[in-house]
């Protein structure tokens, strides 16, 4: 659907993007992360045609944006940082000057009325832009992007300035409009990638730094383990605390012991990283056994996505190369509460499948097709 | 192209500019339509129109300021550039409405010329040459006005530069009969719009002069397409 080849951008001297390519799959969501100034916006201002890149390709369902910008533009709803709203508009009049912009062919008023309702505008259609509320001004933006039911979807920052609620709502509705559509999205909020996003695509000082699934970008990362410990130790008090800590730095193949907080009365949790490959687990068993200590959680914390950015992005700051294979990279002690971000996108991977069924109403506009032809 | 006509006509009207703009076209226009033709007794309309050239000039930048300027600053260019619509339609969009605008403001000479009709006999065939030489001297100065909005962000900036340049050309007259080169000064006085436009207002139709300011009005779309274009290379 979309097909991105060597793109490359450059102000001046300054190389804003820099040989990106990737390809995007019908009904697919692409996440792109990566801290400010990575080139997020360049890239998606340049998929969408605003600017043209100085070298470089972009398909859009098989359409050279730069050959035949008309018809490839006509396959984009586009949602700029800053959503493109006349002030002096009101929400209706708005969307009719989109409408009538984007040549849609559709029916007019049950098409607009299908997007406001999707995105929940339907109560503000009669009021002026300018006094409208941020996140309100947000949905009217992508309810914008979202008529002529264009096959792709760009959004860039879709999320910014919501209250939870509406990230949520705004979120379920980018899930649900990824089942007919094709959308690339970019964030820099870690967990709303993961929660949203089938790949990812990490760019940092316009390369792209990692590219995958979640789960992907993780194991090609790195091997290390990380876990946490609670360890009930003999006498409930700080003196525990050190003697578990040191015992735990003996055994062969950790070697990194850090003792958390105090999460029940006289119980500690301890960080521990081991070495690569080594499975200290049993060893660490064993040792409780003979000292007599109780082992009330063990758990694995795997790499979460906010690792793995924290890990590129700030690897490449102390100058590191740009490839994250098989190259040492500086450590980085992270105090992340890890597992809690993984956590909390599941449920929501868990509700998407009950989605599916109301996909349907996502897009009724498209069974309006030809309607008054 | 429509959609943007119409959105520009209706922000013309919604943000009160369009008031202004007739306003102080009606007024001024029938200030020296009371003066040099009613309180003259004359019939003939062609002092309006040639002291109307210096009106137009600062009244155009007013209507075209905004145009491009505000589209870049509120950053809904992004929409208008990545819908499914070419350059030239997004230019003539916005020139239409502009110069709807400006027919709408000079066609109140054809109410002057009603009223005058009850006075004494109207001069049908002047009337007409010198509200036509007012259209085009509007088509390029529209054409003018559109594109230095569309190298600025602030629409003051805009106003002030049509404005310089607008005047630039009224002068452009008395700054060349300096010039001693026999050749240069005929080549520049070709150039001259306000001796085109006063030829209008002296009952002679020229077509020569029509085509000049017609070509001037393309030439200055065509930069301004060449701007928006530019702008997505930089």
């Amino acid at each position: 659907m979309i097909e991105v080849k060597n793109l490359t951008k450059r102000y001046g001297d300054k190389k804003a993007v820099n040989d990106i390519s990737f390809k995007v799959e019908k009904g697919e969501i692409l996440g792109f992360l990566g801290p400010n100034g990575a080139g997020k916006s360049t890239t998606m201002n340049m998929l969408t045609g605003y600017i043209s890149s100085t070298s470089g390709q972009i398909l859009i369902n098989g359409v050279d944006i730069l050959e035949d910008p008309k018809k490839a533009k006509s396959y984009i709803g586009y949602l700029p940082e800053i959503p493109p709203l006349y002030m002096d508009m009101t929400v209706d009049a708005y969307l009719g000057f989109m409408f009538d912009l984007k040549k849609c062919k559709l029916p007019r008023k049950a098409h607009l009325n299908d997007v406001c309702n999707l995105c929940k505008i339907g109560d503000v259609r009669g009021r002026i832009i300018k006094n409208l509320s941020k996140g309100y001004k947000q949905r009217v933006g992508l309810a914008q992007a979202l008529i002529n039911n264009p096959p792709v979807l760009i959004l860039d920052e879709p999320t910014v300035g919501l209250d939870p609620n509406q990230i949520i709502e705004i979120r379920t509705l980018i899930k649900k409009l990824g089942k007919r559509h094709t959308v690339i999205l970019s964030s820099h909020i870690l967990p709303e990638i993961q929660a949203v996003c089938d790949k990812i695509i990490i760019i940092n000082k316009g390369v792209v730094a990692a590219d995958g699934t979640a789960d992907e970008i993780a194991k090609s990362i790195t091997n290390e383990h990380k876990m946490t410990l609670r360890i009930e130790g003999n006498t409930h008090t700080a003196a525990d605390k050190n003697e578990i800590t040191e015992a735990l730095k003996s055994i062969s193949g950790i070697k990194y012991v850090r003792a958390d907080m105090e999460r029940e009365k006289g119980i500690y949790d301890y960080d521990v990283e081991a070495e690569e490959k080594v499975d200290v687990r049993r060893a660490v068993n064993k040792l409780c056994q003979e000292k007599g200590w109780n082992i009330l959680m063990m758990q694995l914390s795997d790499l979460t996505l906010e690792d793995i950015f924290l890990k590129i992005t700030m690897g490449e700051s102390i100058g590191e190369s740009k490839e994250s294979e098989n190259k040492p990279r500086p450590r980085i002690n992270l105090v992340l509460d890890g597992e809690n971000t993984a956590a909390a996108a599941e449920p929501e991977e868990a509700v998407s499948d009950e989605e599916a069924s109301e996909a349907e109403s996502a897009d009724v506009t498209e069974n309006n097709d030809g309607g008054e032809q | 192209m429509g959609a943007i006509y119409r959105r520009e006509m209706g922000s013309f009207f919604t943000s009160g500019l369009a008031y202004v703009f007739l306003a102080v076209f009606y007024l001024i226009s029938g200030f020296f339509f009371y003066n040099n033709v009613i309180a003259a007794g004359s019939t003939n309309t062609a002092p309006v129109f040639s002291s109307m050239f210096i009106i137009v000039l600062f009244l155009i930048p007013i209507l075209t300021m905004r145009l491009l300027s505000e589209e870049k600053k509120s950053r809904t260019d992004q929409g208008l550039l990545t819908a499914p619509i070419g350059l030239w339609e997004i230019v003539l969009g916005k020139y239409l409405a502009a110069m709807t605008l400006f027919v709408i403001a000079e066609s109140i000479i054809f109410v002057y010329a009603v009223i005058l009709n009850y006075l004494g006999d109207v001069v049908w065939v002047t009337l007409l040459g010198n509200y036509f030489a007012m259209l085009f001297l509007g088509a390029a100065f529209i054409a003018i006005g559109l594109f230095v909005s569309s190298l600025t962000e602030n629409q003051m900036t805009a106003a002030v530069a049509s404005m310089v340049a607008l005047f630039f050309l009224y002068l452009f007259d008395g700054l060349i009969t300096r010039i001693s080169n026999e050749t240069l000064y005929k080549i520049l006085a070709e150039l001259s719009f306000y001796s085109r436009y006063m030829e209008f207002t002296q009952g002679i139709f020229s077509v020569p002069s029509m085509l000049f300011f017609l070509s001037t009005a393309f030439l200055f779309n065509f930069f301004t397409v060449r701007v928006l274009e530019k702008k997505r290379w930089g």
